[in-house]
């Protein structure tokens, strides 16, 4: 998505569609200037570039019973996949949370479509005080058979996930979530490397095998422009203020 | 030798910004002949009975033609020549790599300079570019939809010939503008995006739509486009995706694919961020890997952006250097350095990821390889390191898959380049392809004749066919 004919390429998901009426939806949070342009947008208003859908559909087969983790706004992207995996013939078993309660996000779509539900907010104003991956411990603790693992969030939480999961063989796919530009294949900026092979998050992915990521590189690829999305969004909140 | 005997040998030189004053701008590099420089220099021109560069032009310009119209000062005219075969004349008369095809072949270059070619074409598109473009009467429309899937040199040719034909044309692009490496990839010094838009433009007017943001592959496939009633596609997608090296910490922060760097300063103009939300981190010490025109735009754009030193390393030396002279000339003029008979061998990088140190082994030339060119082969513990904290990885481009991918009975070779004959028809009826995506290395005028070529055998398929 290009919001304006200055604006950089930004990568976003959608959670939704509706073919009938030529819609879809999209959920982010307001981090950097583009989202916060964004999120100043009104009914009616127009963005001036919008292609996709693009990267690799997800894998959408009867496993069982798949555990979703959905952390902060990757619960938006987990939302269409647990929809699915339920469609598929999955128990499904969702986890999600966020920093506090006003954050979490697509809590009652997603209990339509799980068969058992929690919550975890790091403050506690919600359901568990901790973290999603806590719930996920105890489920494994508790012998709930679970045969796999969809788990979409910040890096942090999916790495987690994946050292909870890996000694218990419980496969796990992560929807990663790199600085990208074109988002076609084009510039590599994306690149991961998942069991020693360098791949494309934008085009062989998003998803990956949480077993084999190097979450380090992730980890450290993204903050490459830390500073300048800093500047970025101080600048135009300066402009804000002054315009006021 | 006489003054007048020596004026014939040599040509007019492009005037040019001072190198000292260039490399703190973006403002194009070579500023274009005034019309008495471009008539003196159309004068030097013998007009062969038998002219050699028009066989050395893959678009098939009549150029003795258009430099005699130069010579009489009817410049309309010279321009009208321009335009019956080449598309894009304002463009290929900056990036053509005119020492290897028309003029290499001219007849003065037996004694002195030869014709200068490409900066008379330069001028005369610039001059109609100034006039106004006319909008040239097309042939009566056939009725037939041809899909063209890329918007680059061999797109944009292959959609304005058919157009010019009759044919119904639309190109899909899968960025959000037209003109793929015309506008990604060749920096504004070199060809300005004004000029591109422009050119783009000229081909709108013949009657080729062009439809943005739409990815071939995967919004749509080309079996699709053909059960929505298009009757023939051409597939000029370019090679798209970039090639690493696959040395140790090649992924650290601070390396850069020259596509990536490319689209960040180009396409989206980063260098003029934040004004432009797109940014670019370019450091003080960047070294460039490769030695075509791709890593000459990319070292002379981390030159505009500020970088103190800027080192071009390639593998095997200047002789097999594959860009353009001219644009060497240029990178030496600006001071980046070139370190020949080197190659990379690993990246080191500091704690928090960020490169540091770039090993590379000196290399010396063994007998040719397949490509013609000498091999360069290691010299054993010869490992040196350059200290960078940016590196630029230019060593070429592997074709995208998502075409061959998506698509029925489409053959590709086992690098995945389409396969095609000599009038670039692929191995799927009704499809053509050309340009970087089918094997053998292309440049923007190499994908313009194949545009060209494919263009006509598309007509006739489209004319047996009704």
């Amino acid at each position: 998505m290009r919001i304006d004919d200055k604006g950089e390429r930004i990568p976003l998901t959608i959670s939704k569609s509706n073919p009938e009426e030529g819609t879809i939806t999209v959920v982010c949070q307001e981090v950097g200037k583009t989202t916060r342009q964004l999120g100043m947008l009104r009914e009616g208003d127009e963005v001036l570039d919008l292609v996709g859908p693009l990267g690799r559909p997800s894998e959408i087969l009867k496993f069982g019973t798949v555990v979703i983790v959905g952390g902060g706004v990757g619960t938006a992207e987990a939302y269409p996949e647990a929809c699915a995996l339920k469609k598929a013939g999955n128990k499904i078993i969702t986890i999600i949370g966020a920093r506090s309660k006003d954050l979490l996000i697509l809590e009652k779509e997603m209990e339509e479509v799980s068969d058992q539900i929690y919550i975890a907010t790091d403050d506690g104003s919600k359901g568990h005080h901790g973290f999603v991956t806590d719930i996920l411990v105890r489920l494994i603790e508790a012998h709930v058979k679970i045969d796999r693992v969809v788990a979409i969030g910040p890096t942090a939480m999916m790495r987690r996930v994946a050292d909870i999961t890996r000694p218990h063989q419980i496969k796990t796919t992560v929807s990663l979530n790199p600085i990208m530009l074109d988002a076609t294949g084009m510039c590599g900026v994306c690149r991961v490397v998942v069991g020693g092979e360098t791949k494309f998050a934008c085009s062989d992915g998003p998803a990956f095998d949480a077993h084999l990521v190097d979450f380090n590189l992730l980890t450290a690829r993204q903050r490459i422009y830390l500073e300048e999305e800093k500047s970025s969004l101080q600048k135009f909140e300066k402009r804000g203020q002054n315009l006021r | 030798m006489s003054a007048k005997r020596e004026m014939k040998l040599r040509r007019m030189p492009m005037p040019k910004q001072p190198p000292e004053k260039r490399i703190r701008n973006f403002e194009e590099v070579a500023l274009g002949y005034m019309p008495e420089q471009a008539i003196a220099e159309a004068k030097r021109c013998l007009q062969c009975p038998k002219p050699f560069c028009k066989l050395g032009c893959p678009v098939w310009i009549d150029i003795p033609a258009f430099i005699d119209a130069i010579k009489q000062q009817n410049f309309d005219k010279a321009a009208e020549i321009l335009r019956d075969k080449n598309n894009l004349p304002a463009i290929t008369g900056r990036v053509c790599p005119q020492e290897d095809q028309c003029e290499k072949v001219c007849v003065l270059s037996k004694a002195g300079d030869p014709i200068a070619i490409g900066a008379l074409e330069r001028f005369v598109a610039d001059y109609e570019l100034k006039r106004g473009l006319k909008i040239p009467s097309v042939a009566k429309k056939t009725g037939k939809r041809v899909a063209v899937v890329g918007s680059g040199p061999a797109g944009l040719t292959v959609a304005g010939d058919l157009a010019k034909l009759g044919h119904d044309a639309t190109i899909f692009e899968a960025l959000h503008i037209p003109g793929g490496v015309l506008v990604y990839g060749i920096p504004e010094f070199r060809l300005p995006k004004e000029i591109v838009r422009a050119e783009v433009n000229y081909v709108k007017s013949l009657g080729v739509k062009i439809e943005t943001n739409m990815i071939i592959g995967r919004i749509t496939t080309i079996d699709e486009l053909f059960e929505n009633g298009f009757d023939a596609a051409f597939i000029g997608t370019g090679a798209g995706s970039p090639r690493f090296m696959g040395i140790l910490g090649e992924s650290l922060n601070g390396i850069y694919s020259a596509n990536e760097f490319l689209v960040r300063a180009v396409l989206m103009k980063a260098y003029r961020f934040p004004e432009f939300d797109t940014p670019l981190k370019v450091g003080k010490r960047v070294g460039v890997i490769g030695g075509g025109n791709v890593a000459m735009d990319a070292a002379r754009t981390a030159l505009r952006l500020g970088s103190e030193n800027v080192t071009v390393v390639y593998r095997r030396s200047e002789t097999e250097l594959p860009a353009r002279l001219e644009e060497v000339k240029n990178a030496k003029e600006e001071g980046i350095e070139f370190r020949m008979l080197t190659n990379p061998v690993r990246f080191l990088g500091n704690d928090a990821g960020w490169v540091q140190k770039m090993e590379c082994l000196r290399m010396q030339l063994g007998p040719p390889d397949e490509s013609g060119r000498r091999r360069p082969i290691p010299i054993e513990d010869s490992n040196f390191t350059i200290e960078v904290d940016t590196a630029i990885v230019a060593i070429g481009q592997e074709p995208n898959p998502l075409i061959r991918q998506t698509t029925s009975n489409l053959q590709t070779d086992e690098e995945g380049y389409i396969i095609v004959d000599e009038n670039f028809s692929t191995s799927k009826k009704g499809v053509w392809a050309g340009g970087d995506i089918v094997p053998g290395e292309a440049t923007v005028i190499q994908a313009m004749g194949a545009g060209k070529r494919a263009a006509q055998d598309i007509d006739r398929y489209l004319r047996d066919q009704a």
